[in-house]
């Protein structure tokens, strides 16, 4: 019986059945066989996990990729996204901003960023209209409080990221002019 | 052509061949490293779901092109206090070797510089000298980085050049030969990695990226430890010579894996330098594979695998291997 068990293993195995017996006899012989099993098995273990890491980084090398070209392919910006601030249009005129020339955003900005709110009152209209609006960028840290104090919501975030200058001064914005470059497109 | 026969005949057609041979090896030496580059960073690239180089060339792929001629045009700088001859030797001595062991790899039955009926013999041999040229280079540097790295170089390629031994043995056991292309030819029946041979293969590739110093045995050239190992202060066309051996080192390990375990030339349809070639690269790959998936290892965990597990289980299969053929 024994030997047709033998002659069994040895069928499935090949040549690997020879090998095997001298594995296991000498882990036997060994006095020591528990710590060397657990040495064994440990590098069972960590074949494994070496398996898996590998599985892992060829199913990213396989999908698709994340990454957006930059300059050519702009991803949407989020509408929380805090970029320097700018004039919002009046809903009923949209050729003219909210802004009334107030000066609250400057009073409450607690860098003291907003430089400047110019306005005159041009003829036939209730209201101020902003000239000027210098906003300091170097030293704003887009807290938000102009825009939540402004009593008219003429103040809003916009989205803009694409800021790089060679001087200070060229992140002192004029809002009125952006807004109206905007305005033209 | 009769002209052309004359001199060949004066000259003997076995130098004839010898250089045509050493012609052809390095431009696939330089064509190598042109490929490995781009396909590193392509690897990476993908690994971490980014696109990596595509902007010079069609899929990047002129991008090594470029780089190789900024790393003409820049300076050699040599540092003050370096040990001037070895500094300048280094590079050469790490570029010889990788050149003489292409010279005895069968591409295909006939494609083939020299069959040398020692052929792997001289490619351990002159395998190891590299490990020398790393020596030179970290002590000439005269650069503390330089100098740790090197010896832990020469450290790790000791403990991995047995094991590397250990699995390429039984193979020649079993062939009876040390000439790589009568080991292809034994694999006509089956290749060596799936019938006998899976454990010396596992153990040869692990032992083979520990030689190439490739991640995650890395250790003489770590980054974050060691700014770059033993070329820290090479600069220039140095430095690309360097990374030209290392890149080489990588084919040359695949390629003798290949030969040996993958049963070389040998494939159905394709010719048979087709066959090699996708064996090394796929292997080559692997080895890519490895850096973009594990972290570097401790060095005390790197000597204790190649001295406590590695030679152990090389030894234990030579001996069965052994004692299989005198059944």
């Amino acid at each position: 019986m024994e030997g047709i068990a033998l002659g069994y293993w040895k069928l499935v195995l090949g040549d690997y059945f020879y090998r095997l017996v001298i594995v296991i006899w000498s882990l036997v012989i060994f006095q020591e066989h528990v710590e060397i099993m657990k040495c064994v098995l440990d590098i069972i273990k960590g074949a494994i996990s070496l398996i898996v890491g590998m599985g892992v980084t060829i199913k990213a090398f396989f999908s698709p990729v994340v990454t957006v070209q930059y300059p050519r392919k702009v991803i949407n910006i989020t509408p929380r996204f805090r970029g320097h601030t700018k004039l919002v249009a009046d809903e009923e005129m949209p050729d003219r901003t909210k802004c009334v020339v107030c000066g609250m955003c400057a009073k409450n900005c607690p860098s003291n960023s907003i430089k400047k709110v110019e306005g005159e009152k041009k003829e036939g209209e209730k209201k101020k209209t902003a000239t000027e609006y210098i906003l300091n960028f170097t030293t704003c840290s887009q807290c938000g409080i102009c825009v939540e104090t402004c009593p008219f919501g003429a103040l809003a975030f916009s989205a803009d990221y694409n800021l790089a200058g060679f001087k200070r001064e060229d992140f002192y914005f004029d809002l009125v002019k952006e807004f109206e470059e905007r305005k033209t497109g | 052509m009769n002209e052309l026969m004359v001199i060949i005949n004066i000259i003997g057609k076995e130098t004839v061949r010898a250089i045509i041979g050493l012609i052809g090896v390095l431009i696939l030496v330089v064509i190598n490293a042109l490929i490995l580059t781009w396909a590193e960073r392509k690897v990476a690239g993908h690994m971490q779901r980014r696109i990596a180089a595509k902007e010079v060339g069609p899929f990047g792929l002129i991008q090594p092109i470029a780089d190789s001629l900024k790393l003409l045009g820049k300076e050699l700088l040599t540092p003050v206090n370096v040990d001037k001859p070895l500094f300048y030797l280094a590079p050469v001595f790490i570029f010889i070797p990788v050149l003489v062991s292409f010279v005895v790899i069968p591409f295909d039955a006939c494609l083939q510089v020299k069959d040398i009926n020692v052929g792997i013999l001289v490619i351990l041999a002159f395998s190891s000298l590299s490990v020398f040229s790393i020596l030179i280079a970290g002590w000439g540097s005269n650069n503390k980085y330089s100098l740790i790295g090197a010896v832990r170089s020469v450290a790790q390629n000791i403990a991995y050049e047995i094991p590397l031994l250990l699995s390429l043995l039984p193979v020649i056991f079993m062939v009876n030969s040390l000439s790589l292309k009568d080991i292809v030819e034994f694999q006509r029946g089956g290749w060596f990695v799936w019938k006998w041979q899976f454990f010396a293969f596992l153990i040869y590739f692990i032992a083979a990226v520990a030689e190439t110093n490739r991640t995650p045995f890395d250790l003489p050239e770590a980054e974050s430890e060691l700014v770059a190992g033993f070329h820290t202060e090479y600069s220039g066309m140095r430095f690309a010579i360097f990374f030209l051996a290392e890149y080489t080192n990588i084919m040359i390990v695949s390629a003798v894996a290949a030969t040996f375990f993958l049963g070389g030339y040998l494939g159905p349809v394709l010719p048979g330098f087709v066959w090699f070639l996708i064996k090394t690269y796929f292997l080559v790959f692997v080895i890519l594979w490895f850096r973009w998936t594990f972290p570097r290892v401790r060095f005390d965990q790197l000597l204790n695998f190649s001295w406590k597990i590695l030679i152990p289980v090389g030894f234990v299969n030579l001996i069965v291997t052994g004692g299989l053929l005198k059944l």
